[in-house]
């Protein structure tokens, strides 16, 4: 019976991959795909080595360095130590386990949630993880994507399954049209603004909507990118057309009468009508404005016409000290237009919004003008394939004619774990996925936009709202 | 793993919300290949000023809370990354338990399998404790595992809930792949199945 209740899309991939259910209702969770880097699997190996254990599925396993390497010239190698022995370290680990690995030099290097879903190694209907949050990117082609720790790393080497209990169905609707000049990253801040940082902890989050479905691919990808800067795990949006036509042909991806079989099983993925979901959250597309976060969590953000807040008029005592902090790490006044903030950095990449569709959208502010005295304005693609396609279709001598840096993929200044880093009291606008205290260089600033709106920062000076310059 | 039974320790108490896991440990730490030594790093920036001097109002560098095995703090504590680190530096340092309103789902797995136990309580009885962890040497809370309570330092006791499976791992100090390995048939029929139903899912081969 009650397999004919209307389920949604994520009872549907969970249940296809419950290995068994334990009385307690813990699941034996069985996983299609594990993407491994080098900075959250070294411990993992290096347990299962002491226990005398194999990978159990390394054709279901990909590894790829991305957090660690220079965006230079990497052909000289890693000149920092540390750097150097993770990488390292993950290749002497591959070897020895027999795991498919991308090498630094190989022109599909790139960040780890870029190449997933490039390669066609992340598809729908399927369960991927990763030691890395931002793992939720994949839901974007309507798999179960999540991130786990280096622990959970070395049980899914160990076992290709997880022990898990299902989690709650929340559902984002975005109805309507977005308006011109916003994107898929103002979508998803203004939803992190209304639910907040811990708004979807405990649930994996389906989008959906006019809006979600309007979306291209890059687009999907960037919206699930950041749902755990909302507090859930993971995001999943339905697959359709789009999703098949974007997968086929793709390296990993089944080719031929393979690929048909498997779009009729994708068909019958997205959640049944009258499915229930726990949460439901609706927006207007209508209603969003390209926004800039001003604070130090993703959900202190605002319009770019909006303004600072004043921690005076939060009567809650706890979260006006909060705010004071905020306000005081970003060295702002309350009641200033955030639109009057100067930038020193600019950072263009990440796993959020490094792919080709983003880097079209700064060349399109980029074109003609030029990046403002005093700032130096980097842009990190995704992967060597998204570099290789936006050579192509010369954008690189676009934004170099500009004045940006053009460099080689990597994670790069999203997290600083390689020489990209903000020093201290520099105040970024980045296209990445956190704004925390440190996070792009200790006493870094960051302001978390759009590609439009960090290359209308870049050739302005400011942050500034992107619809002025189209 | 160390099994978790009972706990009496000092108790620091850090009333802030969405301490962040690049607040815990920053990434720039992230570049071991080991699990263990970064008890030092632990709060890096909140700890030390830019010079690497201890910033005396931070609560671990004081006493008697630098001997701390109990952090309580507010909302949402371990937001952000998945990474391990986080544990492994509160481990390092001594923390075998956090008390929160709530923890962010990554890093509240992630706990357990470093025999850190994290405790649910409301708002309102965290702020109890933090009042209570503020009596310096005085401040010590026993945590019984196996009876879910929290004895505060007059003698009350608080109950807290917690998962009977991950309990039964805590209490005994298990390995969860040891416990998945014993359901290695069930995972070799699976596999079987889904060769047979979605012959067309890839390999991976470079």
């Amino acid at each position: 019976m009650a397999e004919k209740a209307p389920r949604t899309l994520f009872d549907k991939v969970w249940d296809s991959h419950v290995v068994e259910r334990l009385p307690d209702g813990t699941c034996v969770l069985y996983i299609d795909r594990h993407l491994v880097h080098e900075v959250t699997s070294p411990q993992a190996f290096e347990g299962l080595r002491a226990a005398g254990r194999r990978v159990r599925r390394p054709d279901a396993t990909l590894a790829v360095a991305d957090h660690n390497i220079p965006t230079s010239d990497r052909r000289q190698g890693i000149a920092e130590e540390e750097s150097r022995i993770q990488v390292e370290t993950l290749e002497a680990n591959v070897a020895d386990f027999g795991v498919p690995y991308i090498p630094v030099l190989d022109v599909r290097q790139g960040i780890v949630h870029i190449i997933g879903p490039e390669l066609g190694a992340s598809l729908p209907g399927m369960t991927i993880v990763c030691g890395d949050s931002h793992t939720s990117t994949h839901g974007a082609v309507g798999a179960l994507a999540f991130g786990i720790g280096t622990s959970e790393v070395e049980h899914v080497l160990a076992t290709q399954t997880l022990l898990q209990k299902p989690a709650k169905n929340m559902f984002v609707r975005v109805d309507g049209t977005l308006p011109p000049g916003c994107t898929a990253k103002d979508i998803v801040l203004a939803i992190i603004g209304r639910i907040s940082t811990a708004g979807g902890t405990g649930h994996v989050i389906e989008y959906g909507g006019e809006a979600i479905r309007a979306l291209d691919m890059a687009g999907r990808m960037t919206v699930c990118n950041m749902t755990i800067e909302a507090g859930a795990r993971a995001g999943m949006i339905a697959p359709d057309e789009k999703t098949f036509d974007y997968v086929r042909g793709r390296e990993f991806a089944p080719q031929g009468a393979a690929f048909d079989q498997a779009v009729a099983y994708w068909r019958t993925l997205p959640s049944d009508p009258g499915a229930q979901y726990d949460k439901t959250v609706t927006l207007n597309a209508a209603d969003i404005a390209p926004m800039v976060t001003w604070g130090t969590n993703p959900e202190a953000v605002v319009p770019i016409t909006g303004t600072v807040p004043d921690p005076d008029d939060e009567p809650d005592e706890a979260r006006r000290a909060r705010l004071r902090r905020m306000v005081d790490y970003m060295g702002l006044t309350p009641g200033q237009k955030v639109s009057d903030l100067n930038v020193d950095v600019v950072f263009i990449g990440s796993c959020t919004n490094g792919r080709i569709e983003d880097i079209r959208a700064v060349a399109k502010v980029a074109q003609g003008r030029h990046v403002a005295p005093g700032v130096r304005a980097l842009i990190v693609p995704g992967s060597g394939l998204v570099k290789q396609q936006a050579e192509a279709e010369g954008l690189d001598r676009i934004v170099l004619a500009a004045g940006f840096e053009w460099r080689e993929p990597g994670c790069s200044m999203c997290l600083g774990m390689n020489p990209d880093q903000l020093t201290p009291g520099q105040r970024c606008a980045s296209t990445s996925n956190r704004n925390f205290e440190g996070r792009q260089g200790p006493g870094g600033r960051t302001h978390l936009v759009s590609p439009a709106m960090a290359a209308a920062a870049a050739v302005t000076g400011h942050l500034t709202d992107v619809r002025e310059l189209l | 793993m160390d099994p978790f039974t009972t706990l009496t320790a000092i108790a620091a108490p850090l009333p802030v919300a969405n301490v962040d896991t690049d607040k815990i440990i920053p990434a720039r730490f992230l570049k071991t290949i080991k699990r263990t030594g970064l008890g030092v790093h632990l709060f890096d920036t909140l700890r030390y000023d830019a010079d690497g001097r201890e910033r005396p109002d931070f609560v671990l560098n004081q006493e008697p809370y630098r001997q701390a095995q109990i952090l309580i703090a507010h909302e949402n504590f371990g937001c952000g990354s998945s990474r391990e680190h986080a544990p492994w530096a509160l481990l390092d340092f001594g923390i075998r338990c956090v008390i929160a309103p709530d923890f962010a789902d990554i890093f509240h797995n992630n706990t357990f399998k470093n025999g850190i136990l994290p405790i649910r309580l409301p708002r309102a009885v965290c702020d109890q404790l933090i009042a209570d962890a503020a009596l310096g040497e005085n401040a010590r809370l026993t945590i019984d595992l196996e009876r879910q309570v929290v004895v505060r330092p007059n003698g009350e006791e608080v109950r807290f809930e917690i998962d009977p499976f991950r309990k039964h791992l805590l209490l005994n100090g298990l390995d969860d792949i040891g416990q998945t390995l014993q359901h290695a048939p069930a995972i070799d029929g699976y596999e079987a199945r889904q060769r047979q139903e979605k012959p067309w899912q890839p390999a991976i081969a470079i």
